[in-house]
């Protein structure tokens, strides 16, 4: 069984690049789909409504969603596998940017949305960084200037990242993603699969629950208006 | 200005890995029917409409140019570049790519200056010199009635600003030598003139049209039906007298447009076109 893991922005397209992924596949490749989500989703049932395939969610409430999917994805690879499944999609919230649940044995894909602002890939660090595959969409509603730059800046937080432009609606030019996907190994163990990259500090005093400003009253990770600027560093 | 383009061309033309021609061989319609046409190949300065009625197949058509569809699309069709199946960086990266599609939903959503946003899209290709900006505004200047300042915003733009500069930046910075318009006859552009000028820097245009005047200009028409392409008209000045009186038609218009905008009654009992 393959795992295809996709993260990005909420709105940039994953679900259209999910369902372009099934419709590909559909008739050659068994396909069952995870999503990860916080409060409501709806993927799923669309997802199984339209291709009949095994689709479920998880909803992380209270959880980094994240968090919950690195919970959860053993179990998950386990229904899947069980169900003699090829392809197996797992699609995240896509909440903070600094997140990345992308794993090792699986492919890793960033969806971008072009109409996000130029500057935006600069804007998350590594679930772009870590990712395998940046699939940029609705390019068709955008200059080809704004393109062009979008890509250049993609390219300058993942120098080596794969990037494919789409109208995913359409499916346009999806050919080199369904081709990684061909290309992509099955999962040789479960038992070894590592998060990729260090998740975010996970838990502080604001995390638990205590709302008073000012950092006299937190502890942990604590940061002063002056003097503190390498006290995150992220992958 | 012409002596500058003259020499851009020569460059091109020089430059290896040049684009003598592009080929689409035929798919086949919604129903499966397979395409009536050998090929169509498109060389640069060649203009074609695709013309039909809604849902006919008429963007799917571009968009199988823009992707280089090579028989993995729903239409079956497959694009050549100068006969064979062009390289994958063609195909991926947008500075490489020798097409630029601009369609009624294309539209620039930075707020930024033109100049600034022009020189952005300079830098992003690594060309050296700014001075291809302004040439690429003066350009945008002719295709529409409204003058682009340098230091206007490009989100306070009209729609037909927006396309010239589109056009022109296509033209001019990006140097593709096969443009994609997407029904952009309604964002109110000298069509004459855009036809004209691609012609003289020998850019290949298709046009995916409902107009009459822009069908007319094309050298070819490809008709759509079904999804599939019906059949392809060769005009050959057959069309004259009814393009001349077109053309007539749309520049009587266009006067019209100007006097009703400048706040005029239009008050002649009659008008010759």
């Amino acid at each position: 069984m393959k795992l295809v893991i996709i993260a990005g922005p909420p709105s940039a397209g994953k679900t259209a690049v999910t369902r372009q992924i099934i419709r590909h596949f559909l008739g050659t490749k068994k396909c069952a789909f995870l999503k990860i989500d916080v409060v409501r989703a709806f993927e799923d049932e669309e997802l199984r409504d339209e291709f009949h395939i095994p689709a479920r969610k998880i909803y992380s409430g209270d959880l980094c969603p994240d968090h919950t999917g690195v919970m959860v994805l053993k179990d998950a690879i386990s229904w899947a596998d069980g169900l003699g499944t090829d392809i197996f999609i797992v699609e995240s919230a896509g909440l903070c940017l600094r997140c990345s649940p992308y794993v090792t044995q699986s492919l890793g894909i960033v969806v971008l949305s072009a109409v996000s602002g130029m500057n935006s890939p600069l804007k998350m660090g590594p679930m772009i960084s870590l990712a395998d595959v940046a699939v940029i969409t609705k390019t068709d509603l955008v200059s080809q200037s704004e393109k062009e730059v979008f890509r250049e800046k993609t390219k300058e937080v993942s120098p080596a990242i794969d990037i494919i432009e789409t109208n995913a609606i359409q499916g346009t030019g999806l050919r080199f993603l369904m081709r990684a996907i061909d290309q992509q190994a099955e999962i040789s163990d479960p038992a070894t699969i590592l998060l990729r990259g260090i998740p975010p500090l996970g838990v502080c005093t604001i995390c638990v629950g205590k709302r008073e400003i000012g950092w006299q009253n937190h502890f942990g990770v604590v940061r002063k208006l002056d003097g503190a600027d390498d006290i995150f560093r992220g992958d | 200005m012409q002596t500058y383009f003259q020499l851009r061309l020569d460059l091109v033309i020089m430059s290896p890995g040049i684009i003598s021609e592009i080929t689409i061989l035929p798919g086949h319609d919604k129903h499966g029917n397979p395409e009536p046409f050998d090929q169509i190949v498109i060389r640069p300065g060649d203009t074609l409409s695709i013309v039909g009625p809604t849902g006919s197949g008429k963007t799917a058509f571009i968009n199988d140019i823009e992707v280089f569809a090579c028989n993995d699309t729903a239409t079956g069709r497959t694009v050549l570049v100068n006969g064979e199946i062009p390289a994958e960086e063609f195909v991926r990266d947008p500075s490489k790519k020798p097409i630029a599609l601009i369609t009624q939903n294309t539209k620039c959503l930075a707020d930024m200056s033109v100049d600034a946003f022009l020189a952005m899209h300079v830098r992003a290709r690594k060309m050296s010199g700014l001075a291809i900006v302004s040439e690429t505004i003066d350009l945008a200047n002719q295709f529409t009635g409204e003058q682009i300042q340098p230091g206007c915003r490009i989100t306070a733009l009209s729609g037909g600003q927006t396309r010239s500069l589109m056009v022109a930046d296509a033209v001019l910075i990006s140097n593709a030598p096969l443009i994609l318009l997407d029904e952009v006859e309604n964002a109110g552009i000298f069509r004459e003139r855009v036809i004209e000028v691609l012609k003289e820097h020998q850019k290949s245009v298709i046009f995916v049209t409902h107009d009459p005047l822009v069908s007319l200009l094309s050298d070819r028409r490809v008709v759509m039906r079904h999804g599939g392409v019906e059949k392809i008209l060769k005009p050959d000045g057959r069309e004259i007298h009814i393009r001349e009186m077109v053309a007539r038609m749309d520049l009587t218009l266009c006067r019209f447009r100007e006097r009703i905008r400048a706040g005029e009654l239009l008050t002649e009992k009659g008008f010759t076109v």
